[in-house]
């Protein structure tokens, strides 16, 4: 599953981030790793970009790039 | 200078307050070397042997984007005698992550664990002194915009800093690696400051600027040695070192933070979001907050304000100044320059101030409260459209306030065409200065629906800007860049940090006010009371002569005057000298002003002259920016003749639109 499509409120866990080098090396930096729990806050009104929380705080992701971010649902 | 202390730390972690608590007015902003990034140093106020360098807000040393290679550079090459690390106790975890990179690099640290007070509302209680025992350097807890804690944080300042002994335990492999790294370093004598553990880690993770960096100093048998060692470490080196590391951090955190808000608690921030945020109510919500300041501005305190300040100096000013002068004795045609030139210029755009002040306050208050990082999500799929980001709307709102300032925050934008395209719109967005034009003409040929014509001017400009991005789109492709927009909790801004920040604007202002507007007033009506056979009436001086020469580019706008040409030529100084020409070329007080107006132009000539003033040619200070953040003369010039293009040919349709509904 990716977290582009993932529903709002339910909490998720990163699998692979499948993206250019440089990307993931910056995603990584910010907390978002393999294994770290994530959860969809809100969509934008457009439903795009979303707001995505993880280790306490909030970053807004374009679909784009979520579509790149691997995930599976934590129970 | 007895040491340099480099100021790091994430955005939105109070670095800011920091640094001006710590320096106070003794600071000096430059660029980096090479690059348009702003670098501040001080002295610290009270450490007047130390330099504070404010290095960019960064989340990490992994030198992806241009603020990031510009730290890690920093530190590799000029190697400060000690950092001072701001932390955000309510957002540990990522604010850690660098800190760890810090701390690891061997210079000694102090950690200045900031916003203690936003934590403890949100239920996280951080041990202090448990955190600096577990991370082995100095942890002063601080509350940075209300100045607390600055007394500890300058006694630890003023003693001798230690670097850290803390060493992240890193998978067998990559310890391998290391060790061995160490050994060919050590082999090779490379005496380089950091500590090998962390030239070894950064040489691991194949960080851009330390690869370049140290292939230049090393020679090539020990970097062959180097990359053989990198390439036979196995797993995947970028992600279990930043793995470790986090993993590491969750673990302290575990001992030095209580009650960790559960991830699905929604707190006071989040409600505002989702009400600021939400699917229907969000833009028209962002609209109405923007009508909200155009009414504080234009409406209920700026204009009734700016009326008063009007009432004020075209009365007893204007008056005192006079008397004054007749009593010293002051000769006639000097009494005139001083009052009917000086005092004329200068107050009409005086009396601004308060309208100019409003705007910047609201705008502040916005930026501070964090609303601006939601607009940017907001606007982001439209910005898209364009060939932006949501991050380019930040830069053009600012541009309401001033287009300089605006030019200058494009550096916050990743991509260079990005910025280029973003600083070659934002003059379409109608600044301060401008306003002082809308308003003397509305008032004086609008009596209704004079905030509706301000609104549409308004609107035209940011059309006019998209419309130009979008044809901009078609030639310079501005390339994806990663989007990433943090959304920090909101927070009440400061009263005395708004306060500040637009007693600046304002003093700036005013300052112009008296220099460039002071110096045209006085050229302006020396040449309106001169011609070549001395002193002459000012429809035969020099300045009819000129305004005359370029009047009839504009008749076909409506406006073929001379003295609409000389206020056009004089707003390249700065848009607020239209306004000041007016009053000199019309001989006219504050007061006597719009009549005189209404007898030189028709209501639709004024409307075609507003909107001509909006899109035409920007300030000089613009254009000097222009070419100093796009680096480029095409450019500059390009948006010059541009500008101008714009401008006759809206201007042009507005008046024949507005013949039409006369």
């Amino acid at each position: 599953m990716r977290l582009s499509e993932y529903a709002v409120g339910k909490k998720a866990r990163i699998t692979r981030l499948s993206m250019t080098d440089a990307n993931r090396k910056r995603l990584m930096d910010l907390g978002l790793l393999p294994g770290t729990e994530v959860e969809v806050v809100r969509k934008a009104p457009l439903g795009d970009p979303i707001v995505v929380r993880f280790r306490g705080y909030q970053m807004g992701f374009r679909l784009s790039e979520a579509s790149h971010i691997e995930i599976v649902a934590v129970p | 200078m007895r040491q340099t202390i480099a100021l790091a730390g994430n955005p939105n972690a109070g670095k800011t307050s920091l640094f001006n608590i710590l320096t106070g007015t003794r600071q000096y902003v430059g660029n980096w070397p090479g690059v348009t990034v702003e670098k501040k140093e001080g002295r610290i106020r009270r450490l007047s042997d130390s330099l504070l360098v404010d290095l960019p807000g960064i989340y990490s040393l992994s030198a992806q984007s241009e603020e990031e290679k510009l730290a890690t550079a920093y530190l590799l090459r000029e190697t400060p005698d000690m950092i001072l690390n701001i932390v955000d106790a309510a957002n540990l975890e990522r604010n850690l992550y660098f800190s760890v990179q810090l701390l690891e690099m061997g210079i000694p640290v102090v950690i200045a664990l900031n916003m203690m007070d936003v934590a403890a509302s949100r239920g996280i209680a951080v041990d202090g002194r448990k955190l600096e025992a577990r991370l082995g350097v100095p942890v002063i807890p601080m509350i940075a915009r209300k100045a607390k804690g600055q007394e500890e944080l300058l006694k630890c300042l003023s003693h001798a800093a230690f670097p850290s002994s803390v060493k992240i335990p890193y998978p067998a492999p990559i310890e391998a690696a290391i060790a061995r790294l160490a050994g060919i370093l050590a082999a090779g004598d490379v005496r380089l400051a950091p500590s090998p553990r962390w030239l070894a880690t950064m040489w691991l993770e194949r960080n851009a600027v330390f690869d370049e960096y140290i292939r230049a100093l090393l020679d090539p048998g020990v970097l062959a040695q180097m990359e053989q060692v990198r390439m036979e470490c196995e797993g995947i080196p970028e992600f279990e070192i930043r793995n470790a590391r986090y993993a590491w951090i969750e673990r302290l955190l575990g001992e030095v933070a209580g009650h960790r808000t559960p991830a699905l608690g929604r707190n006071w921030s989040d409600r505002i979001d989702s009400l600021v945020l939400h699917r229907y109510l969000g833009i028209p919500l962002f609209l109405a907050f923007m009508f909200v300041v155009f009414q504080i501005t234009f409406s209920w305190v700026g204009t009734s304000l700016s009326d008063r300040l009007d009432v004020f100096i075209s009365g007893p000013v204007s008056g005192g100044l006079q008397s004054m002068l007749i009593a010293m004795n002051s000769p006639d045609w000097f009494t005139r320059l001083m009052v009917d030139g000086v005092l004329a210029g200068v107050g009409a755009v005086i009396v601004f101030v308060p309208q100019i002040a409003s705007l910047f306050l609201c705008l502040s208050f916005l930026e501070d409260s964090g609303y601006m990082a939601r607009v940017a999500i907001l606007m982001d799929r439209f910005m898209r459209a364009i060939g932006l980001n949501g991050r380019a709307f930040i830069p053009l709102i600012l541009g309401f306030g001033c287009n300089v300032p605006a030019i200058m925050a494009t550096r916050a934008l990743d991509s260079p065409k990005g910025r280029l395209v973003t600083a070659f719109i934002s003059p379409f967005m109608s600044c301060s200065a401008r306003l002082s034009v809308y308003s003397l003409f509305v008032a004086a040929f609008f009596a209704k629906g004079q905030a509706v014509i301000v609104f549409a001017l308004y609107l035209t400009g940011i059309v006019i800007a998209v419309l130009t991005a979008f044809l901009m789109k078609s030639f310079v492709r501005a390339e994806e860049g990663l989007f990433l927009m943090e959304l920090p909790p909101y927070r009440a801004p400061m009263v005395k940090s708004l306060l500040l920040l637009t007693w600046d604007k304002a003093k700036g202002f005013v300052r112009k006010a008296g220099t460039i507007i002071f110096g045209m007033s006085v050229l302006l009506w020396f040449l309106g009371h001169f011609s070549i056979h001395g002193m002459a009436a000012m429809n035969e001086s020099f300045l009819a002569l000129v305004g005359g020469w370029i009047a009839p580019v504009f008749a076909p706008l409506g406006f073929d005057t001379w003295q609409a040409g000389v206020s056009l030529i004089t707003g390249f100084m700065a848009k607020e000298v239209v306004v000041a020409t007016m009053g000199i070329v019309y001989v006219a007080g504050e007061s006597t002003l719009g009549a005189l107006l209404r007898q030189a132009f028709t209501p639709a000539a004024a409307l075609s002259f507003l909107f001509f003033i909006l899109l035409y040619t920007p300030c000089l200070s613009t254009v000097v920016m222009m070419k100093k953040e796009t680096g480029s003369w095409k450019w500059t010039l390009l948006s010059i003749v541009y500008s101008f293009a714009v401008a006759w040919i809206i201007a042009f349709i507005v008046y024949r639109l507005a013949l039409l509904f006369d």
